[in-house]
């Protein structure tokens, strides 16, 4: 017995409750199911495993929410940019490189003092990939996508931020194919700052509506 | 009606755990999950919206109880089998796998910097003219189903539906989910930005000007009665 063959005869029982769907077939550890529907795709040629390992490299070192940073501290520092930015994102982000998958058609929103804007996408995970690139693990949890949307003050408290009572809060929920960025709120005290000193007070979760840029 | 999903809303789900920025994958196979997912994509044999919707139709404790990527990765073995790309008895590792008739488009390294690039715009032409303005009041359907096919897919979460809301923006007209889903074709209609007070959504909003903003396609929307 073969390697492959071991790994996809070591599946668990099926379970009861969807004992007819194919997945079901599959190994029930999800590192091995995962492993054996990578296993099986090469070996009938549909899958070259280098491709994967260049995928994962995009994603974990050339496409992540430096993007949106650096969208974000040039909006901050220019004010046709900004406007632009605001007019019509995906032919400014396009001009940056920042085209592509989960990220076709942009929309920038600005948070002011008197409306705070977050993102999520309660029906799945939506997000803005060619910015921000894969979405954080709470961003994709029941927890966030089911409450933000009912409770997004509480579920600002949880990531420990407070906004005064005079600031409304607008939730945008991702449900077609439009990809929403939150310009954060520029902190006071950052003039005369340059666009990479600015990018380090932008995280990722303030591009999301989550938390607010650092002070510096 | 609906399928589980569609949690916008929902009580009972707990606190969120933020998470540091570095460390994109919490351990090796979520990454290659989300990778041969994609791989897999590029053979051409479904779009978007009919992954999301074989995501979506995990029965609903495997839904609940799979995490993230093990959601990702059933919802394709449940693809592959659908579509023919494999057989059950492949799946199952009962004998050995045969070579595929569409081997010649498997996405190798050199082309997954294009393929990532060019990405999948939705936005199609349409002969639907777009019936609302900004500014205009719309109200969602009554019913948060899809109207072409039975528990179908479709993109009005339950927690909008028969909501009054105020158009914000045209985005538009873009691929119709609850059609191309099931290989419906296109459909592509007006797709618009609406939003809602959160009065009209919760019985108990937290603050009286905190607002609510989808994208919803035309055909969800009614103009105010």
């Amino acid at each position: 017995m073969d390697k492959v063959t071991a790994l996809l005869q070591s599946r668990a029982m099926p379970h009861d409750h969807s004992h007819d769907d194919p997945h079901a077939l599959l190994p029930s550890d999800p590192a091995l199911r995962v492993k054996a529907l990578e296993t099986l795709l090469t070996r009938k040629g549909l899958i070259d495993p280098a491709a994967l390992d260049e995928i994962i490299d995009t994603y974990e070192n050339r496409i992540g929410p430096r993007n949106g940073a650096r969208v974000v501290a040039r909006a901050w520092l220019d004010p046709a940019f900004r406007a632009a930015l605001l007019e019509d994102a995906t032919a400014v982000v396009s001009d940056l490189g920042f085209y592509g998958r989960q990220g076709e058609h942009m929309v920038a929103v600005e948070n002011t003092e008197a409306q705070h804007n977050m993102v999520v996408c309660t029906l799945c995970s939506c997000y803005p990939w060619p910015l921000l690139g894969i979405p954080p693990g709470w961003y994709k949890s029941d927890a966030y996508r089911a409450r933000v949307v009912r409770e997004p003050r509480k579920v600002l408290a949880d990531f420990g931020v407070t906004l005064p009572s005079e600031t409304a809060v607008r939730v945008w929920d991702s449900t077609a194919e439009v990809r929403y960025l939150v310009i954060p709120q520029r902190p006071a005290g950052t003039d005369g700052l340059d666009e990479e000193a600015l990018m380090a007070l932008i995280s990722r979760d303030s591009m999301i509506g989550t938390a607010l840029a650092s002070a510096p | 009606m609906t399928r589980v999903h569609d949690m916008g809303g929902r009580y009972g789900d707990g606190t969120i755990t933020p998470e540091p920025e570095d460390g994109v994958f919490h351990t090796d196979w979520h990454a290659r999950a989300l990778a041969v997912t994609l791989a897999a994509g590029s053979l051409g044999k479904w779009n978007i919206d009919v992954s999301r919707h074989a995501r979506e139709c995990l029965a609903p404790t495997d839904y609940a109880r799979f995490s993230y990527y093990e959601k990702w990765i059933s919802g394709l073995a449940n693809l592959l089998v659908e579509t023919g790309v494999l057989t059950r008895e492949e799946l199952a590792g009962q004998g050995d796998p045969a070579p595929s008739p569409l081997a010649d488009k498997k996405m190798t390294a050199d082309q997954v910097a294009g393929v990532l690039a060019k990405g999948g715009p939705a936005d199609r032409p349409s002969n639907t003219a777009p019936q609302f303005e900004v500014g205009d009041v719309v109200v969602t359907r009554k019913i948060a189903a899809n109207r072409l096919v039975d528990g179908g897919h479709t993109r009005l979460p339950v927690y909008a539906a028969g909501a009054r809301g105020r158009v914000l923006r045209l985005h538009g007209t873009h691929v119709l989910p609850d059609s191309s889903a099931h290989r419906l074709g296109d459909a592509a209609e007006p797709l618009y930005a609406v939003v809602f007070p959160a009065s009209e959504l919760w019985s108990h909003p937290e603050h009286p000007r905190d607002d609510v903003v989808l994208d919803l396609w035309q055909s969800y929307l009614e103009p105010e009665a």
